[in-house]
């Protein structure tokens, strides 16, 4: 049986709603029309009363989550595309992410950000926000790039005590296929060696995976092994196993599909440079989306964002150093 | 003269006991919000102080109609410690949260009137207004769910906060859920120093209310019997079944924004003008008039209360404040996933 990463989320939920029953959805579209990309496609027949439409008032959405989880439900929202969370970032950076700090109260609850660029879906519908919530404190950020931990991490995100942040790539959705699904994964909070090598390490996550293991497959023909990592959570980030990879290879590259300034792969090179300077052959680089908006058009789409051929150039930079 | 207890009808003696009882929480408010004022001018105090005076009998008349043992969820703002008290939160956690004592609910964590029980049905704000609308929408839903149907919620906003977007989006969020919810809307006239004619366009807030679908009460703030009997009323229909109910209550803040605004942007005038009398004043007046207590029992109450106030005050100025080294620095509650301070 082959699943796509889209069913494995709507299967996570299905599972969710059927053994606990403090889950519940909420979100714009997820009841009988079953969610602007279906990933809670008859959920709402299956559970009646559980699985609920949302008028269209992000901040309101995310307060009410809050305030369910509060009582000890585990809500899990869907925004119907990540760039919306913007609406609710006051409730989730202020609210659900100091709950449990401010009142030692916690704040189970997950939202789904529906994110990253697909051809031509243009500045508001494409956008990747992990880095922004990684900022602050009190959340948990999840990235996952394969079906295996889209699907056990939401399971995962569903028995945390926080509030989770399930950063889930559109442009996986239907791409991405896996033979079943998985009894378990990784611990959250673990990165996986997506790829093993040994002259040089990537470190990335979500469909940034995918790119960076076909520059690594570009790159044998050069001859050379290229270690990729897939950081699986952007919060927290697995610092250990990216320094154990960098100590492996020398060199590091970090390859994010949001924009340039700061955020997840800054941090990583950051990380890398203060506690691991030493294991360092040649400068560290980062390879990011351009700082504009993100571009409807796919011919500037296409380059706006890392691509495999952007990331094995920048090996290839990297490599010579 | 004054009828005896004798003669009064049960109803009435409800209505006279209900009102001497909210007077209590009135004065009580007044006492501790006094108390807090004078440490803050002395420099006692962390942070800053939001004090509710004028706005106690709005206040109070909500909390008093909220049950914190039968599930009720109360999301006050920076006016409302007359509320605050009358819905069951302990003289000694405002205390402790302005003093920064360790032992209060927020542990130092967090101050002043930014503080809450949320276990007990008592949220506790964050300064973005409105926001916490939504959040007791999810308390009332989650309830729903597990089948608690007699709970109701409260929530607390001024005339200022009703401009935020997620006022709006609670507001019609309630309203599209039926929820059993009472939004208190105390039109103040001012937001800090914005008055109310550069906040909003419409006659009275309540209309509002129908735009929303819901049913709206306007009153006058300063009248304590209005606000008893309304949010009596309100409360009564939520918990019928009758969805979010609005009560805009008229007053005048009779204070700076906090302790350390002078307020002289406010026209003097304007406390001589329809809802800008004292409401403390009012009730105390009243009640002298109706003879339901005399000027000696009435400073008997205020030294009573005073001592409540003076002794909590002193307990928490004893105990110590928040010790960084004892803290956990722990912003998640599943401890393995904090990333700690990378560097440090």
């Amino acid at each position: 049986m082959s699943i796509t990463y889209l069913e494995a989320i709507r299967a996570a939920q299905a599972k969710a709603l059927a053994e606990d029953e403090r889950v519940f959805i909420y979100g714009q579209d997820v009841a009988a029309f079953g969610g602007a990309f279906k990933a809670t496609k008859t959920l709402s027949k299956e559970f009646p009363g559980r699985v609920i439409d949302a008028p269209i008032s992000e901040d309101a959405i995310a307060g009410l989550a809050i305030g369910a989880a509060i009582e000890g439900m585990r809500p899990i929202v869907e925004m119907q595309f990540a760039d919306f969370s913007s609406i609710a970032f006051n409730q989730i950076v202020n609210q659900a992410a100091t709950q449990y700090w401010r009142t030692g109260v916690s704040c189970p609850l997950i939202i789904r950000l529906p994110s990253g660029g697909t051809d031509g879906s243009g500045p508001f519908h494409s956008q990747s926000m992990e880095s922004l919530y990684s900022h602050y404190p009190g959340l948990i950020v999840m990235t996952p790039a394969t079906v295996e931990d889209a699907y056990g991490m939401l399971l995962e995100a569903v028995a945390i005590e926080d509030p989770v942040i399930f950063c889930e790539h559109k442009f996986l959705y239907y791409h991405l296929k896996a033979e079943g699904l998985p009894d378990s994964i990784l611990p959250v909070g673990k990165a996986r060696i997506a790829r093993a090598g040994r002259h040089a390490t990537v470190v990335t996550c979500s469909a940034m995976v995918h790119e960076s293991l076909r520059a690594a497959q570009e790159l044998v023909n050069d001859g050379y092994e290229i270690e990729v990592v897939d950081l699986r959570t952007a919060k927290p980030i697995d610092t250990d196993t990216v320094l154990a990879s960098v100590a492996r290879t020398g060199r590091l590259l970090c390859v994010g599909e949001a924009f340039p300034w700061g955020g997840l792969t800054a941090e990583v090179v950051s990380r890398v440079v203060s506690e691991g300077f030493h294991l360092l052959d040649a400068p560290p680089k980062r390879l990011n989306a351009k700082d504009t908006p993100i571009p409807y058009h796919p011919n500037l789409w296409r380059v706006h964002r890392p691509t495999s051929q952007s990331i094995a150039a920048a090996l290839r930079d990297l490599l010579s150093l | 003269m004054a009828e005896t207890a004798s003669q009064l009808s049960d109803a009435k003696l409800t209505a006279r006991q209900r009102y001497l009882d909210a007077f209590r929480w009135m004065l009580l408010a007044r006492i501790l919000e006094e108390k807090l004022a004078r440490l803050y001018r002395a420099g006692m105090i962390v942070g800053g102080v939001y004090i509710g005076r004028g706005q106690e009998a709005f206040s109070a008349a909500l909390g008093m109609q909220l049950n914190r043992q039968e599930g009720d969820v109360y999301a006050p703002l920076i006016r409302d410690q007359a509320g605050r008290l009358a819905f069951g939160e302990a003289i000694l956690d405002a205390t402790r949260t302005y003093l920064g004592s360790v032992k209060g609910p927020m542990r130092g964590r967090d101050g002043n009137i930014h503080r809450g029980r949320p276990k007990q049905g008592l949220i506790a704000m964050i300064s973005h207004l409105g926001t916490a609308i939504s959040v007791a929408n999810g308390m009332l839903v989650a309830k729903r769910f597990r089948g608690e149907t007699q709970s109701i919620g409260g929530v607390c906003i001024g005339d200022g906060g009703t401009s935020a977007g997620a006022f709006h989006e609670a507001v019609n969020q309630a309203a599209v859920e039926k929820l059993p919810l009472i939004i208190a809307v105390a039109d103040n006239q001012f937001a800090y120093s914005t008055p109310r004619d550069r906040q909003f366009a419409c006659k009275d807030l309540v209309d509002r209310a129908i735009g929303y679908g819901i049913e709206g009460y306007s009153i006058d703030g300063t009248d304590l019997n209005a606000c008893l009997e309304t949010f009596a009323k309100a409360a009564q229909r939520a918990r019928s079944g009758h969805g979010p109910q609005m009560v805009v209550g008229h007053l005048l803040r009779l204070s700076g924004h906090g302790e350390h605004d002078d307020a002289s942007y406010i026209a003097p005038e304007l406390k001589n003008q329809q809802y800008g009398g004292d409401c403390l004043e009012i009730s105390t007046a009243h009640i002298l008039g109706q003879e339901w207590m005399d000027e000696t029992e009435m400073e008997a109450l205020k030294a009573e209360l005073q001592e409540q106030v003076d002794e909590a005050v002193a307990t928490a100025q004893k105990e110590p404040a928040p010790d960084p080294f004892q803290e956990s620095w722990h912003a998640l509650a599943t401890k393995h996933l904090t990333e700690g301070t990378p560097g440090i």
